[in-house]
């Protein structure tokens, strides 16, 4: 065969797998049909790699072959992760692709220049700075997620400066590159640039913004790899990338929604410095708390349950207890519903999956809004783990740092349970009105013990 | 401005649209294994990896070729993996009684 028709046989393969990524995203869209989504992106992505390793300007392979089974070795160990691990696993393969994204623009800077066009070397220029503060900004949140780095927000006096002046040293430096693409010593000093301003972008953001940072991070990273294929001329890249960027965009949309904060108020404001004034307001007030007997108790007298997981479930391993409570409700002709914020865990959905992995049916998750419009009905709302997207400060109280976030409105129910180590605030460091209402009862203790005991009591008095 | 920028930028303004219009319908159920798949699909990068690695223009790009190879396939199969044990899990409440 002549090499233009292999050529386009190679065309036509990318074509085909442009389409299956497309049916991929298409199928994903309910459980259903979500796992045809998986194996339609495996086929397209096996003809990519399979027709490109016929292209005959190839001409060695044994590097190519070195690195498929290293990335193989890395990768097979990633998918194997636990899901308590996914956010800091995503926001590692963010880190990845960028750097992959990065290497290639790098490597086709230098394969052409000094003779690179003005266009091209915008095109580059673009592509090697936003991937390179992807990889260093995905590694930070990876860091911290993995709790590596301290997760609370690192911040000193005029950082926005700081970071805004390094980002405009690396802009003036592709500037500089395109008009004298002959300057090549300056290119590594913009890439290097570049990966310091990812680096203090995320390292002041906190770890309760993690999911809007790793979704942001997530549309950088599909950002790159669709200005990687301008670069190249490959449109099999550039509707990856343009796939990628834009459901990490609506990510982080939805993120920043559901905290009601703006984009700029995420990257450039961190969360951690407004709560000084807010705790000071806090007065001494009491509160209802009552042993896993009574909750049991009055959990066996009602007939509509509504649980709210939170990130401390995850942190103390409580969803499968969680599971046996659900269970056992269920089996005495309780409807128990779990209501899922947005922002539950440590990346969007996250909640979700450690739930479905602890055998909990997704048609029992509710999202939000239905939970909202269920809770008046509810006997008895059940928080695990979860503070501040239950705070009804964030409704009422103009004053408070939290005030406009849509929270899931557990005061509606009859009766709010809360399962709480202590009184120490949540996570942003605001008090919680809640807990100090008549229909509040404080649960103290470890999450995975005090629902292991709430599952004995119900068991035994079920059996007497 | 060259005429592969804007056909390029015809597939990147369409495929972006397609995206909008299909990630809009993904349940928040499934936002985690979203992210992963994306993931794993952006991944595809590495067939320009390949390229650049296989070419042998001098050493530096074969590292760097090398290094992107490795960095998007450990992506592309850990994505589609991860994707894929998380979807196993979500099973339906009358399935499970089945």
């Amino acid at each position: 065969m002549t090499q233009v028709a292999i050529g386009q046989l190679i065309d036509f393969a990318y074509i085909v797998a442009a389409v299956l990524f497309i049916l991929s995203l298409k199928w994903l869209s309910s459980p259903a049909t979500a796992r045809h989504g998986v194996i339609a992106g495996e086929i397209g992505a096996a003809l990519a790699v399979t027709a490109t390793l016929f292209n005959p300007a190839l001409v060695q392979y044994k590097w190519i072959a070195v690195a498929l089974i290293v990335g193989a070795a890395i990768g097979i160990p990633l998918g194997l992760v636990r899901m308590t691990a996914v956010p800091q696993r995503t926001a590692l393969s963010h880190a990845f692709g960028a750097l992959s994204a990065t290497m290639i623009g790098i490597a086709e800077y230098y394969v052409h220049a000094p003779h690179v066009t003005k266009f091209s070397m915008v095109e580059i220029a673009l592509e090697v700075i936003i991937g390179s503060l992807t990889f260093t900004g995905s590694v930070i949140a990876a860091g911290k997620l993995q709790e590596i780095l301290p997760q609370r927000p690192i911040t000193y006096r005029g950082q926005n400066i700081v970071s805004l002046s390094v980002l405009g040293s690396a802009i003036v430096l592709a500037i500089v590159l395109t008009i004298h693409p002959e300057y090549m010593h300056l290119f590594p000093v913009m890439v290097g640039i570049a990966l310091l301003f990812g680096v203090l972008l995320v390292t002041p953001i906190g770890g309760a913004d993690m999911p809007t940072v790793i979704s942001l991070l997530n549309s950088y990273a599909g950002l790159s790899a669709a200005l990687l294929g301008f670069v190249l001329n490959s449109k099999v890249l550039v509707v990856a990338g343009a796939l990628d960027g834009s459901s990490g965009f609506i990510l982080s949309v939805i993120m920043c929604k559901a905290m009601n904060r703006s984009f700029t108020n995420v990257m450039f404001g961190a969360f951690g410095q407004v709560q000084a004034g807010a705790k000071a307001v806090a007065e001494e007030r009491t509160v209802r708390s009552a042993n896993a007997e009574e909750a049991a108790a009055i959990l066996s007298a009602t007939s509509k349950v509504a649980i709210v997981p939170g990130y401390g479930m995850a942190v103390a391993q409580a969803q499968h207890k969680v599971r046996e409570l659900y269970e056992i409700l269920t089996k005495k002709g309780i409807d128990v519903r779990f209501g899922i914020h947005p922002v539950a865990g440590r990346m969007p959905g996250h909640m979700n999956v450690l739930l479905a992995e602890a055998d909990i049916p997704y048609d029992r998750l509710f999202d939000m809004d239905d939970m909202n419009s269920d809770l008046p009905q509810v006997d008895v709302a059940l928080i695990i783990g979860a503070n501040d997207v239950t705070n009804p400060a964030a409704r009422s109280d103009q004053s408070s740092p939290i005030y406009g976030m849509p929270i899931i409105d557990v005061d509606k129910a009859q009766t709010v349970m809360v399962i709480k180590r202590g009184m120490s605030p949540g996570f942003a460091g605001i008090d919680n009105p809640l807990y100090y209402e008549d229909k509040t009862l404080m649960l103290f203790g470890d999450a995975k013990a005090f629902v292991g005991e709430i599952v004995r009591e119900l068991a035994d008095s079920h059996r007497g | 401005m060259p005429a592969d920028f804007i056909s390029n930028l015809f597939v990147f303004i369409l495929a972006g649209f397609v995206g909008f219009e299909l990630i809009k319908r993904v349940s928040p159920l499934l936002h985690t294994p979203l992210m992963s798949l994306t993931n794993a699909l952006d991944a595809i990068v590495v067939v320009a990896a390949i390229i650049i690695a296989g070419l042998h223009e001098t050493t530096l790009t074969t590292i760097l070729g090398t290094i992107a190879v490795a960095a998007s396939f450990s992506n592309m199969v850990g994505g589609f993996l991860i994707t894929d044990r998380m979807l196993r899990m979500f099973k339906s409440g009358k399935a499970k009684k089945s």
